[in-house]
């Protein structure tokens, strides 16, 4: 391909192994995370056919999904999660992976631990089994989820079987109004195109609101690319990107990161590339958003109201918004800053660096957890805590009444023991409202760290400005 | 994995969209370390009430859908998380055949490398299907992978679209692995040149 190429293109091209007449092309993956919850499969599966790791020092392993969020020290007890987490070790072990132990510091969830290690790099291709995976692309990596079979074929060969996706580009202009954060930025969008809108896609994130970002928003940003049915996400690269990088224990060093930096510096979209679907938006007026419904893309400013599906036109249409408001317990019309909540997760990948820690305590600072809510707030690694531990937030959220957890997935997928009951309502950071997600039964609203805990403190959905 | 060419049997109608794969299989049952015995935990919160008992309104919980080999359902399904959990917990259940509009992207990636057919089809397609499917135990749907056709209880034949790749990796039982490691000079080569280019990464 000649002529002008987007970001997507250029990262794609340059990881062709080979492309088969079908347009089947076999891509190079640079980096490698894995998990405890779907890689056992894959280890089993490469101990039958007795394979081994082709690049192991391109692979990091690290428990997030299960792990308590309680002290440490203490053996875990769920016997089947404490299998699955011992049995990640002793297949790093058997295999030879880099690995880090879920009681050291730098543990977290994957997604925040590969760039948080400099193990995340522009321009590099990376995978996960998980859907989230889509969050590096942040740093101008294109990064995707895999299932678990694909874990094992990365495992084995260092590459992927992959048909070329098609580009598509969000422009975001404007300022984010006080207040409002890349959460906010991230649900506008999914509202605007909806939980399929980006079928098929990589979607690269461009504009003036997007690079005014910082590359912790912009993690936010990618993180829920996937809510909006694509593949992943990008932002290109820019000086921003490079700070962060720099000095990362896992990124290039002396002479080879000025080398680095020179080819990262070529990866932004040429002038006048192509892409397949274009969409723009404005942020300068949006207002915080709050999901009210059981798919992302339920999404409404604040100040709204639950839809009544009577006024729905389209049937479908009418018997989803039934369902959701069935299942979330809600009648129509009300307004959603009279919705109480029971509940309030402040963590997971979307929302648990320092800077969403930050939003939160700034929220939380002075004031209470109303008596009637549980508030929890799980920093994403072992680092963020012991940094938002030295600039004193543990004790702003201790004071106000919030629970300060150790660092994993916990409560975005309520697998560990971190859960909603059924007929529980959370107001979470984290980026699914599906039905039963945080537990069954459970009814979760999607907001961003500071309307999270502008709720605790209120006791039901609020508008953060009010705070401010 | 299993080769699949043909398959006949009955279709469980599921006339939803946007059905996550926490719906298809809850997180709390990704907590095992096999690919098999997650059939009685498909669609588990839907399936059962708290008490562990059936809900009868569940169409996997009815006669004859309890042996469906066929789902057929509404547009995006198999959106939400990558886990590979949802085609085994639909493989070990007994269903290798899933007739919907569109799929999530992984879902469609991890349903053919298990031996489970994702089939496309336009809407007012779907629609037959659907309407066949609710007419239970006498109304057997029948698929042909090789001739891409689906025949309708009354005869009716449908076409199907399907990637070349995944059909011949599917109709044989290929692994995708073994294919890849042909290419292992390919990708040697490819990591020489790298390493000299980037030898950071
Ligand atoms: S925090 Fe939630 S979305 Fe992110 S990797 Fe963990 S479970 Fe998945």
């Amino acid at each position: 391909m000649s002529g002008p190429k987007t970001l997507f293109d250029k990262i794609w091209e340059k990881h062709l192994v080979d492309v088969q007449d079908d347009g089947t092309c076999l891509l190079y993956i640079d980096r490698h995370i894995i998990h405890e919850i779907t890689s056992a499969q894959a280890f089993d599966g490469l101990r039958e056919s007795g394979r081994k790791p082709r690049r192991p020092q391109s692979t990091l392993m690290v428990a997030d999904h299960n792990v308590p969020t309680s002290d440490r020290t203490l053996p875990i007890e769920n016997e089947e999660s404490r299998i699955q987490i011992e049995l990640l070790e002793k297949n790093a072990k058997d295999f030879d992976l880099p690995f880090i132990d879920f009681r050291e510091i730098r543990q977290g969830i994957v997604h925040v631990v590969g760039p948080e290690q400099g193990f995340t790099l522009p321009g590099c291709t990376l995978v996960c089994g998980d859907s989230h995976t889509s969050t590096h692309g942040a740093l101008g990596a294109l990064a995707f989820g895999i299932g678990t079979s694909e874990v094992e074929h990365v495992l084995a060969t260092q590459t992927l079987i992959q048909k070329p996706l098609k580009n598509m580009r969000i422009t975001v202009n404007g300022i984010l109004p006080d207040g409002l954060t890349a959460k906010d930025m991230i649900l506008a969008i999914i509202g605007k195109i909806g939980t399929a809108g980006g079928t098929g896609h990589v979607i690269e994130f461009a504009g003036p609101a997007i690079e005014a970002l910082s590359i912790e928003g912009r993690m936010t940003v990618c993180n829920m690319t996937i809510e909006a049915g694509a593949r992943a996400g990008l932002v290109a690269p820019d000086q921003k990107t490079f700070d962060y990088v720099m000095g990362r224990p896992m990124a290039p060093k002396g002479g080879q990161w000025e080398h680095a930096v020179e080819l990262w510096k070529q990866l932004p979209s040429d002038e006048g590339a192509v892409y397949e679907t274009e969409v723009t938006l404005d942020v300068t007026d949006i207002e915080p958003q709050v999901t009210w419904g059981t798919n992302p893309e339920m999404v409404l400013p604040i100040s709204g109201s639950v839809p009544d599906p009577e006024k729905e036109q389209d049937q479908g249409r009418r018997d989803l918004y039934e369902r959701a408001l069935k299942y979330m317990g809600l009648e129509a019309n009300t307004r959603l800053t009279d919705i109480h909540v029971d509940k309030v997760f402040i963590g997971s990948c979307t929302n648990s660096r320092i800077e969403d820690m930050r939003a939160a305590a700034q929220i939380a600072k002075g004031r209470k957890v109303a008596d009637s809510v549980y508030a929890m707030v799980v920093p994403g690694s072992g680092l963020i805590k012991e940094q938002a531990e030295e600039e004193g937030l543990d004790k702003i959220f201790i004071e106000a009444g919030f629970d300060w957890r150790e660092p994993g997935c916990s409560m975005c997928l309520g697998m560990n023991g971190d859960m909603l009951q059924p007929g529980e309502r959370s107001a979470s950071t984290s980026n699914r409202n599906f039905e039963g997600r945080q537990g069954p039964g459970g009814r979760t609203h999607l907001v961003s760290p500071a309307m999270a805990a502008a709720a605790a403190i209120n006791g039901h959905l609020s508008d953060v400005r009010e705070f401010i | 994995m299993d080769k699949f060419d043909k398959l006949d049997g009955v279709a469980a109608p599921m006339p939803m969209i946007n059905c996550d794969t926490d719906r298809i299989i809850p997180a709390r049952f990704l907590k095992t370390i096999k690919k098999t015995g997650l059939g009685k935990n498909l669609f588990n919160d839907v399936r059962y009430n708290e008490d562990g008992s059936e809900k009868p309104d569940f169409v996997l919980n009815k006669e004859p859908y309890r042996d469906a080999k066929f789902l057929v359902t509404g547009e995006n399904f198999g959106c939400g998380s990558s886990r590979e959990h949802a085609p085994w917990a639909l493989l070990d259940f007994g269903i290798r055949c899933v007739i919907a509009p569109s799929f999530a992207d992984i879902f469609f990636n991890n349903s053919s490398k298990n031996g489970v057919l994702l089939i496309t089809l336009p809407q007012v397609e779907i629609d037959k299907l659907m309407d066949d499917a609710e007419k239970g135990a006498n109304a057997r749907i029948a698929v042909d992978l090789e001739s891409q056709q689906i025949t309708r209880p009354d005869g009716e034949t449908i076409s199907f679209e399907i990637d070349a790749f995944k059909k011949q990796c599917l109709l044989n039982g290929l692994d995708d692995i073994g294919l890849t490691e042909q290419k292992g000079e390919k990708i040697t080569s490819y990591e020489s040149a790298r390493d000299l280019a980037e030898p950071w990464l």
